[in-house]
């Protein structure tokens, strides 16, 4: 997402996996073929087939613009982008370099998705770098969502709804894409409502892995549903699924998948030596929106509390604040990409709790 | 909990005006519903969207989604739309009796 607006470049995001496997651990990158979860293995691509007492599936979410008729033909990568792959990244960073103006949508497809601050944080970035190239009055920015305002839930919606008014975006809620018009440049709802674009930044459907679909895992999206607290498959007591692949009611964020990691660890050795698994994941996410102007917001939420304003991680203390644009949350944010690639995937532990806290939020 | 009365029956209702036990929904109340969201009438195309719901709901302990519903209720995503205007997953979801669809996240 930051890399369309040249914050970031595509070695910023892209480093060599083995770098961060720890001795000891077998490596082995193939597509999957098929889990025979009835069998306890897994047939990869590659041809070879691994048998395992436990299996922790990590599988994922990928975007499907296939799915949206008029979406990936041919004016996609021309009028028609998305920032979920380094491809169009890239693209889109070449188009908003050249781009004159005019009046650019961002729709979200269909929910889930893979953060569901992106699309907020993408119009904010924009806003942001349209004013740094002098063209921000030639642009209109328009945020097209399935959502009935700007976000999941009630208090955030209504804050950043807030914050959208102020920055001149305006929001078209409980909008449900049926197809795109490439040649006539607009979107059109399954209830016949229509909104015309010259700049059309699509969130197109996620999906988990097509794997887990052939290998009837999934659910209608190729999602595996676990238990939410615990994480274990209801039909296979020896699987377990993290990440974007797992379909529990929580936001597919890299920060959810680093708490439900956090607890499912210590919650997995308890269970290879017999003893019942805790409910300890409770859907905790934790999540910096880059709001532009060298600003940012931060939001902490789980399954049963929504984002509230307050400060964290000290309760009246912060430094940072919650549902408010303020400088600390954006150096936040950038102290976070060192902490990301040092510390968080090599799995060394945060100076931060797993679960959520209440202590410093307000409910106004 | 808060309570409330639909077509002659108390019944529970969540912040969100979704009826928190399906237990205590019936046909009547269905109807009643639909009006308040603006559906006057339930014709069988309704209904069949609305009893699949129930036995998802009943199976799998909720509401099913937008994209559940399409797939399961043999009936396309347009005339879904069509039936239950604006956020039908949503809508069905109140007029069935059942909590918000988990998908809403």
């Amino acid at each position: 997402m930051f890399i369309p607006f040249g914050i970031y470049s595509k070695n910023d995001v892209i480093k060599p996996k083995r770098d961060f496997v720890p001795a000891g651990v077998e490596l082995v990158m193939s597509p999957i073929e098929l889990i025979d979860a009835d069998h306890n293995r897994v047939k990869l691509s590659n041809g070879q087939t691994l048998v395992y007492d436990f299996l922790v599936v990590a599988t994922g979410a990928q975007i499907h613009p296939e799915q949206t008729p008029g979406l990936q033909e041919h004016e996609w990568r021309k009028t028609i982008h998305e920032f979920y792959t380094i491809e169009g990244a890239l693209a889109l960073a070449k188009h908003l370099r050249n781009w004159q103006g005019g009046r650019m949508v961002v729709n979200v497809v269909e929910n889930p998705i893979k953060c569901p601050v992106a699309p907020l944080e993408f119009i904010m970035l924009a806003d942001s770098y349209f004013h740094g190239q002098g063209i921000r009055d030639k642009v209109e920015i328009i945020y097209a969502t399935p959502l009935p305002g700007a976000f999941t839930k009630p208090i955030a919606s209504r804050h950043l709804g807030d914050i959208l008014d102020k920055k001149n975006i305006k929001v078209v809620p409980e909008f449900m894409v049926m197809e795109v018009e490439p040649d006539a440049k607009k979107i059109v709802s399954y209830d016949e409502q229509e909104v015309n674009y010259d700049l059309l930044v699509s969130v197109p459907l996620n999906m988990g892995s097509e794997a887990v679909g052939r290998s009837g895992l999934g659910d209608d999206l190729n999602f595996i549903p676990v238990d939410k607290h615990t994480l274990v498959s209801p039909r296979y007591p020896n699987m377990f699924v993290l990440g974007d692949a797992a379909a529990i009611p929580t936001s597919k964020a890299g920060s959810v998948a680093h708490f439900a990691v956090e607890s499912f660890s210590e919650n997995f050795l308890r269970y290879i030596d017999g003893l019942e698994l805790l409910p300890s994941f409770d859907g905790h996410a934790n999540c910096f929106i880059e709001s532009g102007f060298g600003k940012g917001l931060l939001i902490d939420f789980n399954y049963d509390t929504e984002p509230l304003p307050g400060h964290y991680p000290l309760p009246g203390v912060g430094p940072f604040s919650l549902l408010q644009e303020t400088e600390m949350n954006h150096w936040g944010k950038l102290m976070f990409r060192w902490m990301y690639w040092n510390l968080l995937i090599k799995g060394q532990e945060l100076p931060l709790p797993a679960r959520m806290t209440m202590a410093g939020k307000w409910k106004n | 909990m808060a309570t409330r009365e639909i077509a002659g029956k108390t019944v529970e209702v969540n912040d969100e005006g979704f009826m928190a036990n399906p237990t205590e929904w019936n046909q009547e109340i269905a109807v009643a519903i639909a009006a308040e969201e603006g559906i006057s009438e339930l014709t069988p195309a309704h209904w069949q969207v609305i009893d699949f719901c129930r036995k998802s709901a009943a199976s799998n302990g909720s509401a099913p989604t937008l994209r559940a519903i399409t797939n399961g209720a043999g009936v396309s995503t347009k005339d879904l739309f069509a039936l239950f205007p604006k956020g039908p997953a949503k809508k069905v979801a109140r007029i069935s009796g059942l909590g918000k669809p988990e998908g809403c996240v």
